[in-house]
């Protein structure tokens, strides 16, 4: 099974090697290891969306309206979550953002669980069928935000899951690939002289 | 009297980084403090008559234990490297947490000695390597047998039988995160696990040649005597892969650094200082002149240090025998001031950590504030203005602001990481390939352009607003609301500069490490020692606390 700390470390160059900045890489990072901190497929879905970006445009929301619409292209989940956590002091104002035509919104939820923590305030946050409330960045609830929970139960059901991994690890192994791309290939050059290196020690 | 922090624009420079000894607070001295009365055992011990194969080791408390499983394997002596591209090791280990199952054992036989591509889990703590001092095991192997105790002269030069070449931990090639036993209290305090680690495979090397040196001879062998034993640490060889942790870590690294400077400034505003108090010190700076004789180094740049070093010690135990009176007011605050005054920067972060051994009502408060919930400190607070950021930077970063990242000098030099090892690498970015790939680590640099940005801004705009036109220096915008706080995480000067020694940074983390006698291999790798004159684990119930001196 990944560790969460390789999970941050590879998501973060992963990142950078398909061209954000390291200070956004590191933020990449954080919010991946958080969506599968909390179970949710955040490998899965940030490989696919940089499969995805190879070939496709996306739409930077720069400065977050109540509306934000982008008709020609979907918006990059990373750069809107990634706004919408350093304006949510000055966004907190509106009651309801919209966004339109947003790709892999999987993505935006860990910005928006930081977000609910600096703003000391619950968000919620909907698209198709699915709810997420997301709580201080102390839990996500999914589906539930609605509803109270009952009163009484029928049967209760408790299952332990064994620690594993929430990805194949051939989605793995594509990030990881990625990854590397921020790897420098060492000559022999760089092999002698980059690291000090000693090549036998026996003393 | 009040004594103000040290100014850490002086203090967070790489010389004086790289001038830093090991103290009170450092970590292995804290471990055994807490450890002192847990419970030691050898649970298993199945090696053959060459040494290879099995042991176990455990520390336990009520319900909890942690147990160092050893795999002790034959290398040729071509394949003993102690770099990070070597794939085997005489001897490869991890901390299970708990007691290992039969299963476990079989699982970890077929991952730990793979290292770096082998694959552990949750369960693990640490994992690590090392090899043998060939020539000094040999020889301890060959006297033992004979039925008598190896030369102490021999064998404090190099000071291990065994030295470790890297030590993993927190979720590393699978290892369990930091966040599964961050509660547990007797780990609250940095590297506690690895200097477990650590300290128990001195142990296994001590078991492994008596019970060579029996099989070689079973008549006449005898064990290594306990007293040699306590004389002998666990070597260390490291290269550039600790560098970049401290860079990586700022709010850790102010940690570190704070404690022991508050440490310093309680000391120095102790109006008196009584007699065992001032014995203690006096001892402990005598007994360490053997330390500083039995330094031994081929590198030149160590050597000056060291005959630096040497020579102002003696001058300063001059000055306190026959000069000062400990009975004025203030004493130490006295003392201080005439070491920063009189003496080079080896002696006087030698001699600040020397002040901390008599005052464990100081130094031990200090210690669980040397961790670092650092995700508390990530979220940059985006609601704050330009100005704000402007000024910070120049207040925290004034030395850095006055670097010319024109000339060719300063900005000589790169970190990667090497796609053959994943471990980070410095070369000179005008001679090698790769510079685009650099890391973040360039600090200064970056720091520079950010402010070169700030200038040309609005001093009203929000930083949310900033960084929309300048996400490519977000890393630096984080770094500096950082340091706002903690005035001790960043190192102030610059880490691709021409003159750049990388094993200052290195020297840096090992003496909160609290190793000892640093030897630099070369400008990125070093060789030192831990644990040298350490009790053994059955006589941490009762131990000299000021033992790195008075062995």
């Amino acid at each position: 099974m990944k560790s969460l700390s390789e999970i941050d470390t590879t998501s973060k160059r992963a990142s950078r090697a398909v061209g954000f900045s390291w200070g956004v890489a590191e933020e990449i990072g954080k919010n991946i290891r958080l969506l599968e901190l909390f179970g949710l497929e955040g490998i899965k879905t940030l490989n696919q969306y940089y499969k995805l970006r190879k070939n496709q445009k996306f739409e930077n929301v720069n400065l977050i309206n109540e509306n934000n619409h982008s008709e020609k292209y979907p918006f990059c989940p990373i750069t809107l979550g990634l706004n919408f956590l350093d304006q949510i002091r000055g966004i907190e104002k509106f009651e309801k953002i919209i966004f339109n035509n947003v790709s892999y919104p999987l993505l935006i939820l860990p910005f928006l669980s930081r977000s609910s923590e600096v703003i000391g305030k619950k968000i919620k946050l909907k698209f198709n069928d699915i709810a997420f409330l997301l709580n201080l960045n102390v839990n996500i609830r999914s589906n539930l935000s609605n509803q109270s929970f009952p009163e009484f139960a029928k049967k209760v059901e408790i299952n332990f899951l064994e620690n594993k991994d929430n990805f194949s690890q051939q989605e793995w192994e594509s990030l990881y690939k990625l990854s590397e791309e921020t790897f420098v290939d060492e000559t022999d050059s760089l092999k002698q002289n980059a690291a000090g290196a000693g090549l036998t020690d026996n003393d | 009297m009040q004594i103000q922090l040290r100014d850490p624009n002086k203090i967070m420079k790489l010389s004086r980084l790289g001038s830093f000894h090991q103290s009170k607070l450092s970590f292995l001295r804290s471990f055994l403090d807490e450890f002192k009365d847990w419970d030691y055992k050898n649970d298993l011990f199945d090696l053959d008559k060459n040494g290879y194969g099995t042991a176990v080791y455990s520390f336990r408390k009520k319900e909890r234990i942690y147990s160092l499983v050893c795999f002790a394997n034959k290398i040729n002596d071509d394949e003993r490297s102690d770099r990070v591209i070597a794939t085997k090791w005489d001897a490869a280990f991890t901390l299970h947490d708990g007691p290992p199952s039969k299963k476990d054992i079989e699982r970890l036989r077929n991952e730990v000695p793979k290292q770096e591509v082998g694959r552990l889990s949750y369960k693990e703590l640490t994992l690590s390597r090392a090899n043998r001092s060939v020539r000094v095991f040999n020889y301890v192997v060959d006297s033992l047998s004979k039925g008598s105790q190896p030369d102490l002269d021999i064998l404090e030069k190099v000071g291990y039988l065994y030295r470790t070449t890297a030590v993993y931990g927190s979720g590393k090639f699978g290892l369990a995160d930091r966040f599964r036993i961050k509660n547990r209290e007797e780990i609250n305090g940095p590297f506690r696990l690895e200097m477990m680690l650590v300290y128990l495979v001195r142990q296994f090397t001590f078991d492994q040649v008596n019970h060579v040196a029996k099989n070689k001879n079973p008549k006449s062998a005898v064990k290594l005597d306990p007293k040699i034993c306590k004389k002998l640490g666990i070597g260390n060889s490291t290269g550039l892969g600790m560098a970049p942790f401290i860079v990586n870590h700022p709010t850790l690294l102010n940690n570190w650094i704070l404690s022991r400077e508050i440490a310093l400034k309680k000391i120095r505003e102790i109006k008196k200082v009584n007699l065992n108090e001032i014995k203690i010190f006096k001892k402990c700076l005598k007994n360490s002149i053997k330390i500083i004789s039995s330094w031994n180094t081929d590198s030149e740049y160590q050597k000056n240090k060291i005959n630096s070093l040497f020579k102002n010690i003696q001058k300063f135990l001059k000055f306190i025998e026959e000069e000062f009176d400990f009975e004025i007011d203030f004493p130490l605050n006295e003392v201080y001031l005439w070491v920063e005054k009189n003496t080079c920067e080896e002696c006087i972060e030698y001699v600040v950590s020397m002040m901390l051994e008599p005052f464990d009502n100081i130094t031990k408060p200090l210690v669980n504030g040397m961790s670092s919930d650092e995700d508390e400190y990530f979220t940059i607070p985006t609601n704050r203005t330009v100005k704000d950021l402007r000024n910070i930077i120049e207040k925290r970063y004034p030395d850095i602001l006055k670097i010319n990242f024109e000339k060719k000098e300063n900005f000589k030099n790169f970190w990667f990481i090497s796609k053959n090892k994943e471990e980070p690498r410095y070369a000179d970015r005008f001679d090698e390939e790769g510079s685009e790939l650099e890391q973040p680590l360039a600090i200064a640099r970056d720091v520079k352009k950010l402010y070169d940005q700030l200038l040309v801004s609005k001093n009203s705009l929000t930083i949310d607003k900033f960084l929309i036109a300048n996400n490519d220096l977000r890393h630096v915008i984080r770094r500096a609301f950082i340091i706002e706080k903690f005035p001790y995480s960043e190192i102030q000067d610059n880490t691709i500069g021409e003159k750049v020694i990388p094993i200052d940074m290195l020297r840096l983390k090992l003496s909160f490490f609290g190793a000892l006698k640093f030897d630099p291999r070369s400008d990125k790798w070093l060789r030192i020692c831990m644990f040298q004159g350490a009790p053994l684990p059955n006589d941490l119930k009762n131990f000299d606390h000021h033992w790195v001196y008075n062995y």
